[in-house]
């Protein structure tokens, strides 16, 4: 049964259109998300999900409709987007600590709150050997999850991430999908998490955005309102994984 | 289902591999690759070998290919040695290296081609696995016009046109989304239930090893060694969400190390 969810929205989405020259990719995609809300976005290969996070993050500019944030136009000097993509985007010249650093320097944070978001989130991540070693030193998942910290610990207004863990194998992902749900809940960022994984999906998502083929429409929103941590096997996870899986396949 | 404890009785066996090792001179010693792998491969099977990334388990499918030469051990098939590369075992890599100047069709009839069989019974034959991989309507098209998982099909494709006795698969999907890998899995599983053959497949994705393997072995890290052998003789199509299905991904995650 939904419960119902007091929370003020964060981000309103309104009639989101994209095309790129006669390609139409978005199509009319209107929702809103909850501050600190944990929201999964999936679709059918190629249905353009990566295309709607670039418009979320005003990579690209959307053809029509618009993006608010605690109700005023989403502006990238004012508003903090935070992201996280597929490719390990760690700097290479600089140590774990100092890429945990490099937003909020960016961001001209007081030294101090920059320190202390830093190692809070060392300790939220384990890090605290490897402050000083550089990313190329440690695992691709090690180096992907420095950028995540990074992400997280700039306290962004949104934080979207798009399949953070690609094709790690299984028992990685549980420990990764564990972190980022620890971290979420540490910082009560608000998060949009894109994956092609149903089962990941399941497991993170408060809520589930399905998005239809080409152009991408909102096929339907699932609540998940199962209690953290998930059971990969339980009943109602298994049952919300096959209703996921039936809204997309394509295969 | 579970450990395999026992050998399958009459079960014919097509591959021996024997006291398998391979190890590398590198600049400060030697490194050790495969050590000391034995196992057998019977008749029809589907066989997963999975492993970690960089654990081995590609050298040790390169040296069964004959790619690659071990440092010591020995590969028997059909009870005799084999030395380097043989006819009778067929490829498909991650890299699938399609020719790109080259049609679907033309890709696929490259080895009969080259083994000199004439232009109509090596189409017939290339036709016939086009057909197989679903590929029919596009045996005139150009790699570049294919999506990753059709790019893939062609690969299969080809190396059956081979008439491979032994079809080693090298992570076939690996590069692939979670999506297109389900499918071209059910793709592959379909393929085998229609022309058994006799497959090494090689994986890092439990999940994958789960739903096509009639037996999986586990490997360990670098070097690799032959941690576990199990099992599964779930009926198949093989349902993903079946408890029996979660409990088998559960037992062989468990015996994994997390490679964080």
């Amino acid at each position: 049964m939904e419960k119902p969810d007091n929370r003020d929205i964060k981000v309103e989405v309104k009639h989101l259109t994209k095309y790129f020259g006669k390609l139409h990719v978005l199509d009319d995609v209107s929702f809103n998300i909850k501050k600190g809300e944990f929201l999964c976005v999936v679709g059918p290969t190629g249905c353009g999900k990566t295309t709607f996070l670039n418009v979320l993050t005003k990579i690209y500019e959307a053809t029509s409709g618009e993006l608010r944030i605690d109700g005023e136009l989403a502006d990238p000097k004012r508003h903090n987007l935070a992201c996280v993509f597929q490719e390990p985007s760690a700097f290479p010249w600089l140590t774990v600590e100092e890429n945990l650093r490099f937003g909020l320097e960016i961001k001209k944070l007081p030294k101090q709150e920059i320190k202390e978001r830093v190692e809070q989130m060392i300790q939220l991540l384990g890090l605290e050997k490897f402050r000083s070693t550089y990313p190329d030193q440690l695992s691709v998942s090690s180096a992907q999850r420095i950028i995540i910290g990074r992400a997280f610990a700039m306290k962004p207004d949104l934080l979207l991430m798009d399949e953070p863990y690609g094709q790690m194998d299984i028992k990685l992902r549980y420990y990764l999908e564990d972190e980022v749900l620890r971290l979420w809940r540490e910082i009560g960022t608000t998060v949009v998490f894109i994956t092609h994984n149903i089962e990941e999906a399941v497991y993170l998502s408060e809520r589930c955005l399905i998005l239809t083929n080409k152009p991408a429409a909102i096929k339907e929103i699932v609540v998940n309102d199962l209690p953290y941590p998930r059971d990969i096997t339980g009943k109602e996870f298994i049952d919300l994984r096959k209703h996921i899986t039936e809204q997309i396949k394509w295969w | 289902m579970g450990k395999d404890r026992l050998n399958k009785q009459g079960a014919k066996v097509r591959l021996r591999i024997s006291g398998l090792s391979k190890s590398y001179d590198v600049k400060n010693g030697i490194l050790k690759a495969v050590d000391n792998i034995n196992f057998e491969v019977y008749d029809n099977e589907f066989l997963v070998i999975l492993g970690p990334g960089q654990c081995g388990k590609s050298v040790l499918l390169n040296m069964i290919a004959g790619l690659e030469e071990p440092t010591t051990g020995t590969i028997e098939l059909d009870g005799k040695k084999i030395n380097g590369s043989d006819p009778r075992i067929g490829m498909v890599f991650q890299k699938i290296a399609l020719m790109p100047w080259k049609t679907v069709m033309q890709n696929t009839e490259i080895g009969p081609k080259f083994r000199g069989i004439n232009k109509r019974t090596r189409r017939e034959k290339a036709q016939m696995y086009i057909d197989l991989v679903g590929l029919n309507g596009f045996e005139d098209s150009y790699p570049s016009q294919l999506s990753g998982g059709m790019k893939q099909r062609v690969g299969i494709a080809r190396a059956y046109a081979n008439d491979p006795e032994i079809l080693l698969m090298d992570e076939p999907f690996g590069a692939l989304d979670a999506q297109t890998r389900y499918a071209m899995e059910e793709e592959v599983a379909k393929i085998w239930q229609k022309e058994k053959r006799t497959i090494i497949f090689v994986t890092n994705n439990i999940e994958e090893a789960c739903y096509l393997g009639d037996r999986i072995i586990l490997f360990s890290e670098s070097p690799a060694r032959i941690k576990e052998l199990y099992v599964d003789d779930l009926p198949k199509p093989r349902d993903i969400v079946s408890q029996k299905f979660l409990e088998l991904r559960t037992i062989i995650s468990e015996n994994t190390d997390l490679a964080i």
